[in-house]
């Protein structure tokens, strides 16, 4: 649905522009996040989402004020908000007794809920308890998921893909190999995940790929998965639907040898090889009386057919 | 002194190289797997030796994450570079990893009545300039749209055409063009939407003048008129003999507070009756109604049915299309008293009535 095919049209160019920003298209736009705070949230789980918006700037929006919702009973809240700011990934954080250091991380799908994981935040250290340089917001970082866990169940799976989707950034074609500032290395171990992110330090190696040395930057989570809402699978196969446009197109009719020539097959129509083109020989040309009797000999053979 | 040997110089070579990248190699047993479109690793390796370390395994995490790091880095310095304002920049392959898109995919649109007209023809658009030469400003305008080059409603003087009436006002006839081409136009776009949603707009049969309507048909066209105000006919008045539109309305119908008691005492007991007993209550004057109801539209859908198909072998199709909206617009405004005229049983109760 076009914006130009409502039944009330839009009445200026920036009105617009905003519904087209936000209709559906075959190559998508950068979710955003959505950073919220339940009704009884802690100065822990505050200053979780304010570092993971401060990773996620400006492709985030934090609220300040607080919310009391309860994603796993209720989700009509958190996908109210979804439309109004057309967010994609919510973090959402709360603090009880039964449920101590709180946070959903969930995605959406056409403005419902698709997946909502729950983990327990055990030990914090936030990114102004390190003290040194950090590095500019918005860079891409490198993502790095270790142990084997993360294949094992479903859980981890989706876990892994949503940690993905909510880190990944920006899709850029190129990308300045000295601008990689700063990698997310999550670890699955004995239940508990380890997300920790560290500043990368290129040193000199005797080749041109440089030495790696870390130095740990940001904020460190020590995270315990509690309870999960997956989609079902047939939500899931319909929202990983791939538009067929952006499927990559197949070359045919190419070919390489071994040698690295590029070959091809051009399909020709039947040619008359008696009308062909060739160069003209002065000399072989036919003179007036010559065609004159190879005329006469054709007329002689007809009738004698006949 | 013998010069040294070609093997001994390859050695050495090979020497020099393992050297060289020892820096940078990192020894794994399972090679990670790569996502250089999403600047991914993924590491499948078991943690053996962060199992072994204690509750806090810090220094081991960062030994882990630097090996895995100084991998990924060494795949992405493969990528082809080039040289963008003094920065050496790599290509980054296409993202492998299939994530779950946030909006479903878009629709294809169903072609409006012109594009479909157009394909058939096989008209294409005229690249048309978007300024054009205005002799009247001196100045080149726009071809549509505001100040434009040829707008007919704003000329100082307009001369009377040979067969107009002297005293009509030639100004307002241009404004009032303007506003049926206008309105003709939205109307166009929302049958195309309709057509596009395979809804249908509300109808307008009957509505229009035509010199032979009956009077209940004019009634009806003014009471539409009516609702179709911005307040839905709220605050339109009526005319002296007007008659109040029947049918309209919602109906509610009270009991007086102060009347029978006794009447009230035993619809009161009737009621809990009915709330603590286990069995659903049948009404069997709704149900047979209903069961009528559904009968009679049943009979006028097919009835519908062969006269569009009779009509389609023979005459023309738009009396079809008016049958039909007769037929609709027939089984819609029953009088409501046909239907419950008929009464099955004698089962009311509760004071309930349909």
């Amino acid at each position: 649905m076009d914006a130009l095919d409502r039944v009330v049209k839009p009445k200026t160019k920036r009105a617009k522009r905003f519904l087209e920003k936000r209709e559906p298209k075959l190559s998508e736009n950068i979710k955003n996040a959505m950073l919220i705070k339940g009704g009884n949230a802690n100065a822990t789980v505050t200053q979780v989402l304010k570092d993971v918006y401060a990773l996620k700037k400006p492709y985030g929006v934090l609220y300040k004020k607080k919310n009391i919702t309860r994603p796993f009973e209720d989700q009509t809240s958190l996908e109210f908000f979804s439309k109004k700011s057309d967010c994609s990934l919510f973090m959402f954080g709360s603090h009880n007794k039964k449920r101590p250091n709180n946070l959903v991380i969930g995605r959406m799908y056409d403005y419902h809920v698709l997946d909502m994981i729950e983990l327990g935040i055990e030990k914090f250290v936030s990114l102004k308890d390190i003290k040194n340089s950090k590095c500019p917001e918005g860079t891409k970082p490198l993502l790095i998921f270790a142990g084997d866990d993360f294949d094992m169940t479903e859980d981890y799976r989706r876990l892994k893909s949503l940690l993905i989707d909510f880190f990944r950034g920006p899709t850029v074609a190129n990308i300045r190999l000295a601008g990689l500032e700063y990698v997310l290395h999550f670890t699955a171990l004995n239940g508990k995940v380890y997300f920790r992110s560290y500043k990368l330090l290129l040193k000199k190696s005797g080749c041109r790929t440089p030495r790696i040395e870390l130095e740990e930057m940001g904020p460190s989570l020590d995270l315990v998965l509690r309870r999960t809402h997956l989609a079902s699978d047939d939500l899931y196969k319909l929202s990983m639907k791939m538009p067929k446009a952006l499927k990559p197109k197949k070359k045919k009719n190419m070919s390489q040898d071994t040698f690295g020539t590029t070959y091809g097959r051009i399909h020709m129509q039947k040619q008359d090889l008696s009308k062909l083109q060739t160069r003209k020989m002065k000399g072989l040309k036919k003179r007036p009386a010559e065609r004159l009797t190879e005329d006469q000999e054709k007329k002689s053979k007809r009738i004698k057919n006949n | 002194m013998e010069g040294p040997s070609v093997e001994e110089l390859l050695a050495k070579a090979e020497q020099d190289e393992v050297e060289k990248l020892q820096r940078i190699t990192v020894h794994k047993e399972l090679e990670l797997e790569f996502d250089l479109g999403n600047l991914l690793a993924s590491d499948r390796n078991a943690p053996t030796a962060l199992r072994q370390a204690g509750p806090a395994p810090e220094a081991e995490l960062r030994a882990l994450a630097r090996d895995n790091t100084q991998l990924l880095v060494n795949q992405l310095w493969q990528l082809p570079t080039e040289r963008v304002e003094e920065a050496v920049v790599a290509r980054l392959p296409e993202p492998t990893t299939r994530l779950p898109r946030e909006k479903p995919l878009p629709k294809p649109r169903p072609l409006t009545r012109w594009q479909q007209f157009a394909r058939l023809k096989g008209i294409r658009p005229k690249k048309k300039t978007s300024l054009v030469w205005d002799e009247v400003s001196g100045q080149w305008r726009r071809r549509w749209g505001y100040k434009r080059a040829r707008d007919d409603t704003k000329e100082w003087l307009i001369e009377v055409p040979d067969g107009a009436d002297p005293l009509q006002d030639q100004f307002a006839k241009r404004v009032q063009a303007k506003k049926e081409r206008v309105a003709k136009n939205e109307l166009n776009r929302l049958r195309n939407l309709a057509r596009a949603h395979r809804t249908q707009l509300p109808s307008a049969a009957g509505m229009r003048p035509a010199g032979h309507q009956t009077k209940e048909e004019l009634r009806r066209a003014v009471q539409v008129a009516k609702l179709s105000t911005a307040s839905a006919g709220r605050f339109q008045e009526r005319l002296p003999k007007e008659r109040a539109p029947r049918g309209s309305g919602r109906k509610r119908k009270f009991q007086p507070l102060f009347g029978d008691f006794a009447a009230e005492r035993k619809s009161q007991l009737e009621l809990l009756r009915v709330l603590n007993s286990k069995k659903p209550k049948l009404d069997v004057t709704r149900a047979t109604n209903k069961q009528m109801r559904e009968e009679d539209q049943e009979e006028a859908a097919r009835r519908r049915r062969m006269g569009q198909k009779g009509k389609r072998k023979g005459g023309p199709p738009s009396q079809g299309g008016k049958r039909k909206g007769r037929l609709g617009g027939q089984t819609q405004s029953r009088p409501p008293g046909a239907g419950s005229r008929r009464k099955g049983g004698q089962h009311r109760a509760g004071g309930r009535r349909k």
